[in-house]
């Protein structure tokens, strides 16, 4: 039983870590496309131009905020909320660092770093994910205005259908590591029990081998690339950033958003951004794993940890920057044919190829 | 209280500081901010000119099919989760029971294609 200044401890944690690793996230998005770019970037605001995201958030405290007077108030307002929260909310279910085993109350308790450590974990970010459209269409929607309409309802639309496929590819992880040989049949949706599942490595007892760690990206590697495809379309990032596509239809959805309303919408994106990617580096790439993890113990193993757990998370964020400064958007109908002809089917069948493959160990071949 | 009520105390206290962080931040600002309203500033966005109409411009149906397929798969992947947890339980006849159910959602997904709702000319 966890006491309730642990838990609040935890969501405050959580709270922190996310939020501030969004202040850095824009900063080294402008700084990485400015190096893509041959520009200099920001470099004003603190060293290397640190600052420059606290500056902008500070700029946004002193503008003027403007309330069409064609909106629909009420959903208005109430948009910046439904944006910034689920995408809190996502970090959750997301181990940062290895467990720790203290003292409480005189008896010895696993500490998890999982802010919310429940069983159906995997579900409830996809939950969480799908809440995160209804604040791009009722902002869309509520704006009274044409350009905003357009973006809401392209983005709902490219939400779904790539949803879709992540939750297919979700699905092969699960039933992946659920049924690795080894393990209690103990259900797998809980993200702190997929990332532990990942520790170790594949052929222990081959010395030149040894060393390949036991994460989900190598025998599930389709899924990965399906689920990186889908959280670019998710966060609405370039190639998939047709909801605010500049050169058509203005800003988008937050077209009639201005002041801290906007800047709320642009926090949401870049806490999407980085949920996700923690969510991917989690269910694939073995979480807060790493090497030399067993040499130490204590909490500055916890602290190596949580190192790994940003490293690999700086990673997939990099990749999400080179995208966006690397490759044209996409056309709408490109948009929805990737979707639908191509990712929803192959998610399809490798659900149907991985069943296979687990029933074989799982039950023995069908002719034996 | 079980550690299960106390989990989802979690969310409504996430839930809670979210909303807050969202408040103060919206409401810092309303404190500082200029206010300074002329009517031009209140009118929809279009480019520069005077809008045109009422605001809201119609969008396509086929927006509407998305729609429609999307709850389709959705539900399917509620069937599959809990399926892919419980497999080896439910062992060869949830599997083959599986596959059917994928297979009958995979011929509907092929006779949307061949029909050309997917289509987006």
């Amino acid at each position: 039983m966890m006491p309730i200044w642990l838990a609040l401890a935890k969501v405050l944690l959580a709270f922190v870590v996310g939020l501030g690793v969004v202040v850095l996230l824009v900063w080294f998005e402008r700084k990485i496309v400015s190096d893509l770019q041959n520009r200099i970037g920001p470099n004003r605001a603190g060293p290397f131009g640190i600052l420059q995201t606290v500056a902008d958030g500070l700029k946004l405290f002193f503008k003027e905020q403007i309330t069409p007077s064609r909106v629909e108030r009420f959903v208005f307002e109430l948009a910046p909320f439904l944006a910034v929260v689920p995408a809190l909310m996502l970090f959750l279910v997301v181990p940062i660092a290895r467990p720790i085993e203290i003292t409480l109350d005189g008896a010895p308790y696993l500490l998890s770093f999982a802010a919310l450590d429940i069983n159906v974990g995997l579900l409830f970010a996809l939950a969480m994910s799908s809440i995160a459209v209804y604040a791009i269409v009722l902002a869309g929607w509520s704006s009274g205005s044409k350009y905003p309409l357009i973006g809401g309802v392209r983005g709902s639309a490219q939400a779904i259908s790539y949803e879709a496929a992540m939750g297919l590819s979700m699905v092969a992880v699960v039933m992946w590591v659920t049924t690795l040989p080894g393990v209690t049949d103990m259900g797998a949706m809980s993200v702190n029990e997929i990332v532990l599942r990942q520790q170790g490595t594949f052929f222990p007892d081959l010395l030149a081998l040894s060393w390949i760690p036991q994460w989900n990206l190598i025998p599930q590697f389709p899924a990965f690339v399906i689920f990186m495809i889908a959280i670019f379309a998710e966060t609405n990032r370039a190639p998939f950033d047709l909801v605010e596509a500049e050169q058509e239809i203005v800003a988008g959805f937050n077209t009639e958003y201005s002041g801290m309303r906007f800047a709320m919408f642009f926090l949401a994106e870049y806490l999407n951004m980085f949920t996700m990617s923690a969510l991917a580096v989690s269910l694939f790439l073995g979480g807060w794993g790493g090497p030399f993890l067993d040499t130490i113990d204590g909490w500055a193993a916890t602290a190596l940890s949580f190192g790994y757990f940003l490293f690999k998370t700086g990673l997939v964020l990099f990749l999400f920057v080179w995208v966006r400064a690397t490759l044209p958007r996409f056309r709408y109908d490109q948009l929805m044919q990737l979707g639908w002809k191509r990712l929803i089917p192959t998610a399809l069948l490798w659900l149907i190829l991985t069943t296979l493959v687990v029933s074989f160990r799982e039950f023995g071949a069908p002719w034996a | 209280m079980t550690e299960y009520f106390q989990d989802y105390i979690t969310v409504g206290a996430f839930i809670g500081l979210g909303a807050v962080l969202v408040l103060a931040m919206l409401g810092v600002a309303s404190l500082l901010r200029p206010s300074n309203p002329t009517k031009a500033k209140y009118l929809t966005y279009e480019c520069g000119v005077d809008p045109v109409g009422d605001g809201w411009a119609q969008s396509h149906v086929r927006y509407y099919i998305f729609g429609l397929l999307f709850v389709i798969f959705d539900v399917e992947a509620v069937f599959i989760f809990p399926w892919a947890i419980k497999l080896e339980e439910l062992g060869m006849f949830g599997l083959v029971e599986m596959v059917v159910f994928i297979a009958i959602l995979t011929v509907g997904l092929v006779y949307a294609i061949r029909k050309g709702v997917l289509k987006w000319e």
